[in-house]
């Protein structure tokens, strides 16, 4: 092959590569922009903060805001400590090839690709009716706690891998207890893990219509215990722009705050792995 | 030569030993290989899934003596030495029979209580194998398992291990680093000096200096023949040049028909100079193995 053909290979593939890269980030400079243009005007402190008025159009998302961040603790505080449980049993106390484990394994990788609406029913089904919790965030996190779970007893049992065969066996040649083991060695080898596995579950909880809108239902008032039904971001952006006339505009101003709460749980979650790799191998 | 010699550190001195184990010279090795049995293996097998990897073999360990097990790769020498502390027990599918002495303590039988067997018997791997957290964490872990918890007595006998292991002057002035900034070396001898940590009777090295730069190697190997005497030592190792250096016993180990056995012990002298089996002689003339 002659040195020109080839020269010009490398022109077209930089050229194709560049225009693949600049088509992906379109949609997203487009959607911020669609986002910051139509609803940019209509934050503001008040609207944060302040209840919602005439189902919507006016007001603001102050009850909403806090029946989110009540959904998504309920949420994370029985997904972390489950899932660093399975992870553990998954990892420590069945052999790999265990029928028990590879039946776990097997439900987890189906569950994760579960559409969120089949969550939502199966929700409605045990927490709301079986359990008799109502249409509550009580329900609501429950049912995301059972969608993020997979994905984060998965990432959770990578990290222990982390941990060498030698290193575990050197631990029992030390005469430590399995126990000690698991607390002293495991359990902080899987926080990156943990951190990464929560944040992606945590976005996917944050996001969440379909399976909320049959547990936690859609009361848009200020919520006064976790037996009140409650309305996620999520939630009331589906019902401004797709139930409210008019409500458009506050649609994208709940959107915006959405986004930035996603974008500030992906910047501390990157922070805290930074400084907790960086712990590991720095002086403290 | 120098850097193959670093004896004059190792050497601590006496006084900050106190409530340690009594510290033994360096250079006077001859006295405390005793001639009396401190491990016992009677008819030993061990196999993984069926599969037998390790026949009969009949051996006893000398107490305070440093003996070598060489012999071709996938012989049995790790597993003959993961179930001198019952590490075997971890291994899926691994079994092992036969009957196993540590002075009057039956190794094998299920009632032996193996957090004690493990401090009594303490293990390096052929990769050094720290845990990621600062150096005196790694040192004072097995301490606190083993309930010492005592500030100024932790502080006290990390700082005799790391001078036994020569690491003292390396190290105190960064014990709060993570360990896996230390070098292969270093880091096999913090190893070393982990289990040292604990006082055991019994030492089990597997391949201790493989993975490690000669010069590192000589240090390692250093430190081991001074600790000839102060404990019971098993070393695996693919040097025979090492093997003749420090070992005061040599036991040979041979792959026949694909299952492990001993083919020969001896003294190292004997097994050298005058070995009575030709498996043996072949080996250690780099003909076979
Ligand atoms: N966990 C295991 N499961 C199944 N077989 C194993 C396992 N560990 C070791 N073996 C087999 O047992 C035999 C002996 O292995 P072992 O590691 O004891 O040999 P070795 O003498 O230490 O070899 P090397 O010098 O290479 O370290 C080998 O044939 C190996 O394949
Ligand atoms: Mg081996």
């Amino acid at each position: 092959m002659s040195r020109q053909s080839n020269h010009v290979q490398e022109y077209c593939l930089t050229v194709i590569i560049w225009t693949a890269a600049t088509m992906v980030s379109i949609p997203f400079i487009w959607l911020m922009g669609d986002l910051l243009w139509n609803g940019w005007s209509h934050l503001s402190f008040n609207f944060v903060f302040s209840a919602p008025l005439n189902a919507g159009r006016e007001g603001g998302i102050g009850p909403i805001l806090i029946s989110t961040l009540l959904l998504v603790g309920v949420c994370m505080g029985v997904a972390v400590p489950m899932g660093m449980g399975t992870a553990l049993f998954l990892s420590e106390y069945t052999r790999h090839d265990h029928v028990l484990g590879r039946l776990i394994r097997g439900s987890l990788d189906v569950l994760a690709g579960v559409p969120s609406i089949v969550f939502g029913l199966f929700g409605n089904a045990l927490f709301c009716q079986v359990l008799g919790f109502g249409f509550s965030i009580l329900s609501g996190g429950l049912t995301l706690a059972c969608m993020v779970l997979p994905i984060l007893i998965r990432t959770v049992e990578e990290s222990f891998r982390v941990i060498s065969r030698e290193q575990r066996l050197s631990a029992a040649a030390l005469g430590l207890s399995k126990s000690t083991t698991i607390r002293t060695i495991l359990l902080p080898a899987a926080i990156p893990g943990l951190l990464v596995g929560g944040i992606l579950g945590l976005g996917r909880a944050i996001a969440e219509t379909a399976a909320l809108i049959f547990t936690s239902g859609y009361v848009d008032r200020m919520p006064e215990s976790l037996m009140d039904s409650g309305r996620s971001l999520a939630v009331h952006i589906y019902d401004l722009s797709m139930n409210v006339a008019g409500g458009n505009p506050h649609a994208y101003a709940t959107a915006l705050v959405l986004v930035s709460l996603l974008f500030m749980i992906n910047l501390s979650s990157s922070w805290i792995a930074s400084r907790w790799t960086l712990s590991n191998q720095l002086p403290t | 030569m120098d850097l193959i010699q670093p004896t004059s550190h190792i050497i601590p001195d006496p006084d900050k030993r106190a409530g340690f184990r009594a510290w033994l010279p360096y250079q006077s090795t001859e006295p405390f290989c005793e001639p009396d049995a401190h491990l016992r293996a009677n008819n030993l097998s061990i196999a993984y899934h069926d599969l037998q990897v390790l026949r009969n073999v009949t051996l006893e360990i000398n107490r305070g003596c440093i003996t070598a097990l060489v012999g071709p790769s996938g012989c049995g020498k790790t597993s003959f030495l993961m179930s001198l502390n019952r590490l075997t027990d971890l291994i899926p599918g691994c079994q092992v029979s036969g009957h196993l002495q540590m002075n009057e303590l039956d190794i094998l039988a299920p009632t032996t209580d193996l957090l004690q067997l493990r401090r009594t018997v303490g293990m390096i791997f052929q990769k050094p194998t720290v845990f990621p957290f600062s150096i005196r964490k790694n040192l004072e872990l097995p301490l606190r398992e083993h309930g010492t918890h005592d500030r100024t007595l932790l502080q006290s006998t990390i700082e005799n291990v790391l001078q036994q292991v020569g690491l003292w002057h390396e190290v105190k002035d960064r014990l709060d680093h993570p360990a896996q900034a230390l070098s292969g070396g270093q880091q096999q001898r913090l190893c070393l000096a982990r289990a040292l940590v604990l006082t055991p009777d019994v030492l089990l090295l597997d391949e201790p200096c493989s993975a490690l730069d000669p010069i590192s190697s000589g240090i390692i190997e250093d430190l081991i023949a001074s600790l000839q005497g102060s404990y019971t030592i098993l070393i695996v190792t693919h040097n025979l040049a090492q093997a003749r250096r420090i070992a005061d016993h040599v036991a040979v180990f041979w792959s026949l028909e694909g299952v492990g056995q001993l083919v020969e012990h001896g003294s190292a002298q004997q097994i050298f100079e005058s070995p009575k089996e030709e498996l043996t002689a072949a080996y250690i003339s780099g003909i076979r193995g």
